[in-house]
């Protein structure tokens, strides 16, 4: 797999630092488990977090509490290594456990002009969910009051800024108003995770977004 | 003249004398944690606790848990050293970096699963008091190596993400300033610590 479009810096380390929501962390899962540049980066954020740990000024235990842990030790067994299970590469390891591992079985609700989407419903602020998009179909022009982050799953898509194929990223946030076009005669799947809602501009989007409620 | 080089000498050795230092005592504990899955031996775990425990509580103190819930969730992740320990891998990173990332992810865990909760009741007013106290941190925080090079607005930034758990909007409204400038702060500050770190290698 050929991966042109990665995440910005500042978001790998707000996953290095643990302050994305689910949804986008787990987007950012599926993305590492495809690109070892990416990774590189995130041990390299990890580290920052290393270095500080080591300045930080320490705040004393309770006393006893290392009794209390060491009493424990013999209850606990080593953890084994993860055994990959066999899945449908299609679906990244990390999301088989929120969607299983096979795209077409998913129970997609339908939202009108060639659009079905699928809410992991993780709740909170912002939203996880994969749109399925037929060929030949563009998502209204939209800005972001967050961030958004978009993993193509299956098929491809074009927008402004380039083509994104599977394992592509795009991570976009409120300086960009974008309307993506699916590219090819197949369509295309991709997970899209947001830390606030989206805002669709034009006539077209005031009239789409009730409807399609994103 | 040929005293102040003199003494510039010596200071250069004295930052060297420093710098190394603080290399072996990463190695030392990197040692360790890796011979801990060999030995199993508690002793050598209970060094490590007596190190990090107390530093793993304070960066989840940090992470804005009470300080009641911090010592149980460090119990927690010391335990989870112990279970991961055959995990670790020297060559990919420190000691210090892997607890770190055990202790933010049972962090994280803790703190989304106390969210899904908190969710439902409505926004609250932030506590004014509240609002500067990452410049004070960063203030007050003594800062070494690369990263107290960098200039105090990156720092910041960096400080208040790995520091007390805050995603970029919610700096950008703390700071008052856009949040394509958290952004921009934070990959000048990793482009210049990835430059920094590429000289001399931390393993
Ligand atoms: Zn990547």
């Amino acid at each position: 797999m050929k991966i042109s479009h990665h995440f910005d810096d500042a978001t790998l380390i707000a996953y290095s630092s643990g302050t994305l929501n689910k949804g986008m962390a787990l987007l950012v899962e599926s993305h590492l488990e495809m690109c070892e540049n990416c990774m590189e980066q995130v041990q390299t954020s990890n580290r920052i977090g290393g270095d500080l740990l080591r300045q930080i000024q320490p705040v004393a235990m309770k006393s006893g509490s290392l009794d209390q842990v060491l009493s424990m030790l013999d209850d606990v067994e080593p953890e084994a290594p993860v055994v990959s299970r066999s899945h449908n590469a299609e679906v990244p390891a990390s999301l088989v456990e929120y969607i299983g591992d096979d795209l077409d079985a998913l129970d997609w609700k339908t939202m009108g002009m060639g659009v079905q989407q699928y809410d992991l419903k993780f709740g909170g602020a912002g939203a996880a969910r994969l749109l399925r998009i037929q060929p030949g179909v563009s998502v209204p022009h939209h800005t972001h009051t967050g961030n958004e982050l978009t993993l193509i799953l299956r098929g491809s898509y074009s927008d402004e800024i380039g083509r994104f194929q599977v394992g592509d990223v795009a991570d976009l946030d409120d300086q960009l108003e974008h309307q993506p076009i699916v590219d090819t005669e197949h369509e295309c799947i991709c997970l899209i995770a947001t830390d606030s809602p989206l805002k669709f501009s034009g006539l077209m989007g005031k009239l789409v977004q009730p409807f399609i409620g994103l | 003249m040929s005293k102040d080089k003199a003494e510039g000498a010596d200071v250069n050795a004295a930052a060297a004398l420093v710098e190394d230092k603080k290399k072996k005592i990463r190695d030392e504990w990197s040692a360790c944690l890796s011979s801990l899955a060999e030995t199993r031996d508690k002793l050598e775990f209970s060094r490590l606790y007596e190190y990090f425990a107390p530093r793993v509580k304070a960066y989840i103190i940090r992470f804005g848990m009470n300080p009641a819930a911090a010592e149980e969730l460090t119990q927690e992740s010391m335990l989870a050293v112990w279970r991961k320990a055959h995990l670790y891998n020297r060559s990919k990173a420190s000691a210090s970096t892997w607890i770190f990332t055990l202790a933010r992810n049972q962090c994280i865990d803790r703190l989304r699963r106390e969210k899904a909760v908190e969710y439902e009741l409505p926004e609250e007013e932030a506590d004014p008091d509240q609002r500067h106290y990452g410049e004070h941190a960063v203030v007050a925080q003594r800062m070494e190596d690369a990263i107290a090079k960098l200039p105090e607005a990156q720092a910041q930034v960096l400080y208040l993400s790995y520091y007390e758990g805050k995603s970029h909007s919610e700096i950008a409204e703390q700071l008052g300033i856009p949040l394509g400038s958290v952004k921009s702060r934070l990959r000048l500050a990793f482009s210049k610590l990835k430059a920094h770190w590429g000289e001399k290698s931390e393993n």
